[in-house]
């Protein structure tokens, strides 16, 4: 007897949840040979705000959260997104048209960026802060703290990679994230979300929508409770207008690249989010 | 404002019940109201929650919100500075946007009465004036249990302090008992010591506490118990108790002031309070109120939302209109 299709129903995650678009519009999603693969929520701007309060709620825990706590939820992720490899792969051979091989390299970085990143959380202070040298009986110590609300369009041509390669290092520090995921390529995001959902990460930690870029990114640049802005796949839109919708509320803005080598690792991606806090002390009350 | 004169509620009541307010004639009367339909109410309620309010509508209701808030601060830890900055916040809404409407009134404790009077000074008066009042919680606020003699002087004080409206909170035990005469009498004594020394008098919300009455049917009984006895305003809860203000709850308690003012021709009050965060939320009361009672009860004389975080929310959409994007919580003045 032969069984019926079960085809899986992709939505947005916002705030620990998989909600509908509020919108209640969908769009279909192809593989690169054409072929119908799913219908994906297409996120509107309501949904955008949405994200964003849920964002904002939880990034005071997070922030809040021991660097070292922050380390092992991170590399938790990886971990149990080794459990799913074999799912990831198969998503990207469908959606990107990859071979095995390449698919499983795509994987295989994306779980090795985690766990990159994931090192990095209890260590990336000693680098990008310090005891400053004055001129005076005080210590003067720079403390980075994260900005706090992250928008987000992550890289457009890939699947898993990356998604991975913008969300990671914006939580390093302790930032909340709204990610615009690949409009082409938005069932991995959201697996990525069922990830993210069963792991350690607090609910609002990250928020993943799919959709339009080119209808959701002004609502996030111009969004005055956003803090900062990740265009790095923004490279197809009027990625200048989103900037100068951004200085409005003096956002933090990271712009475009593309190619293979488009957000690799490296610690100035944690840096870009973060804000330095300097104190002054004195050395002693003799 | 005005409250209603005691003498015509008592015989406006006395007239309603057919006897006097006894226990027995009470339980008769208010065990002869037919029940609430609960699926009906629910339903209703939540069909009334969908209407589509569309930009110019919900400018003007935006605006109509902040003119009905009654902005509250009833916490133990609530200071002078505190009680004056939330004045500042009464008065002056959104600094950065002139023009924003005041809020109808501020709610705080009885003994921070004269520090909410000092501090609004020449804008302490009738929101129908563009002036806000003065609102204070009496009556061993919020559970009520203490003596009568220490709920009147409790309200004797407020009053005498400048209070122009006060909340008062039934005793629930009694009227959950059954002894609706007692509930019935304290709330006519409160009334009374609402009167101020030049025969004027403070108007009287009757906290119902409906998260405590349990049952649709309590409430409907609890809102005529207190309309009968010569309460201004129903009021559904303190705010300290779990549900607080529910659309279906409102909605009930917005018919039992229909049927009256069918009854006998007077307007009475209700008041929603507690756990309205959002515009959207608002809005749905609003519209609960127009399409119930009649678009005449959207104003401060006969509505008001008790709420704190409410205002910094319908702030927020009110930047989000005026900007054309989203507002956020560093824009709007911490609670």
């Amino acid at each position: 007897m032969s069984r019926l299709a079960v085809p899986k129903t992709y939505k947005l995650f916002i705030g620990g949840a998989f909600p509908r678009s509020e919108s209640g519009r969908t769009y279909e999603v192809r593989g690169a040979d054409g072929a119908f693969l799913a219908n994906a929520a297409k996120a509107s701007r309501k949904d955008a705000r949405d994200a964003v309060v849920a964002a904002r709620g939880a990034v005071g825990g997070w922030a809040a959260a021991t660097a070292y706590n922050r380390g092992q939820v991170l590399y938790r992720i990886a971990e149990l997104l080794e459990g799913r490899r074999a799912q990831f792969i198969a998503e990207i051979e469908e959606a990107e048209g990859a071979t095995r091989a390449v698919a499983s390299a795509q994987v295989d970085e994306a779980i090795d960026r985690w766990v990159w990143y994931a090192g990095w959380a209890d260590k990336f202070a000693q680098v990008a802060g310090g005891a400053n040298p004055v001129a005076g009986p005080y210590f003067n110590i720079s403390v980075p703290e994260p900005t706090g609300v992250v928008a987000i369009v992550a890289p457009q041509d890939t699947s898993l990679l990356g998604l991975v390669s913008t969300v990671a290092p914006a939580l390093v520090a302790g930032n909340a994230v709204v990610v615009v995921a690949s409009e082409h390529h938005p069932l991995s995001a959201i697996s990525l979300a069922e990830v993210l959902a069963t792991s350690d990460v607090p609910k609002g930690v990250v928020n993943v929508l799919t959709g339009s870029p080119a209808e959701i990114a002004p609502w996030l640049a111009a969004h005055a409770d956003v803090n900062a802005l990740d265009l790095v796949g923004a490279g197809d839109l009027d990625w200048v207008d989103l900037e100068i919708a951004a200085a409005d509320t003096l956002k933090r803005v990271l712009r475009p690249e593309r190619g293979p080598d488009a957000a690799a690792p490296a610690l100035d991606r944690i840096a870009a989010f973060t804000e330095t806090k300097t104190v002054w002390h004195t050395k002693s009350l003799r | 404002m005005a409250g209603t004169s005691l003498v015509t509620a008592r015989e406006r009541a006395l007239a309603v019940l057919g006897g006097e307010p006894d226990d027995a004639t009470l339980r008769r009367y208010l065990h002869g109201i037919p029940g609430v339909d609960a699926v009906g109410l629910e339903q209703r309620a939540a069909g009334l929650g969908t209407r589509s309010i569309k930009t110019t509508s919900k400018a003007w209701a935006l605006d109509r919100i902040i003119s009905l808030i009654d902005l509250t601060t009833l916490e133990g830890a609530d200071t002078p500075g505190k009680v004056r900055s939330l004045v500042g916040k009464a008065l002056n809404p959104d600094p950065g946007v002139p023009g924003t409407p005041r809020v109808a009134a501020v709610c705080v404790y009885g003994d921070l009465v004269p520090v909410a009077v000092d501090a609004l000074g020449a804008a302490h008066g009738d929101p129908d004036d563009g002036a806000v009042a003065v609102a204070a919680v009496a009556t061993a606020f919020p559970s009520g249990r203490s003596s009568l003699e220490i709920k009147l002087a409790d309200t004797a004080e407020a009053v005498a302090a400048g209070a122009d409206e006060i909340d008062m909170v039934i005793d629930r035990g009694a009227f959950l008992a059954g002894r609706y005469g007692l509930v019935f009498d304290q709330i006519a004594a409160v009334k009374e010591a609402c009167r101020r020394a030049d025969g004027t008098s403070a108007s009287l919300k009757v906290i119902l506490e409906t998260g405590e009455l349990v049952t649709y049917d309590n409430v409907r009984r609890a809102s005529w118990l207190s309309i009968l006895a010569g309460g201004d305003f129903i009021k559904t809860s303190t705010g300290k108790v779990q549900p607080a203000a529910t659309l279906p709850v409102t909605l009930l308690m917005l018919e039992v002031v229909r049927d009256w003012h069918r009854l006998t021709g007077q307007r009475i009050g209700v008041k929603p309070a507690g756990g309205i965060r959002t515009s959207k939320d608002a809005i749905k009361y609003l519209v609960t109120v127009a399409e119930t009672v009649g678009e005449e009860w959207l104003q401060p004389h006969l509505f008001r939302f008790g709420a704190s975080s409410l205002l910094n929310d319908v702030l927020l959409q009110r930047q989000k209109a005026a900007s054309g994007h989203y507002s956020g919580a560093d824009y709007v003045t911490i609670d």
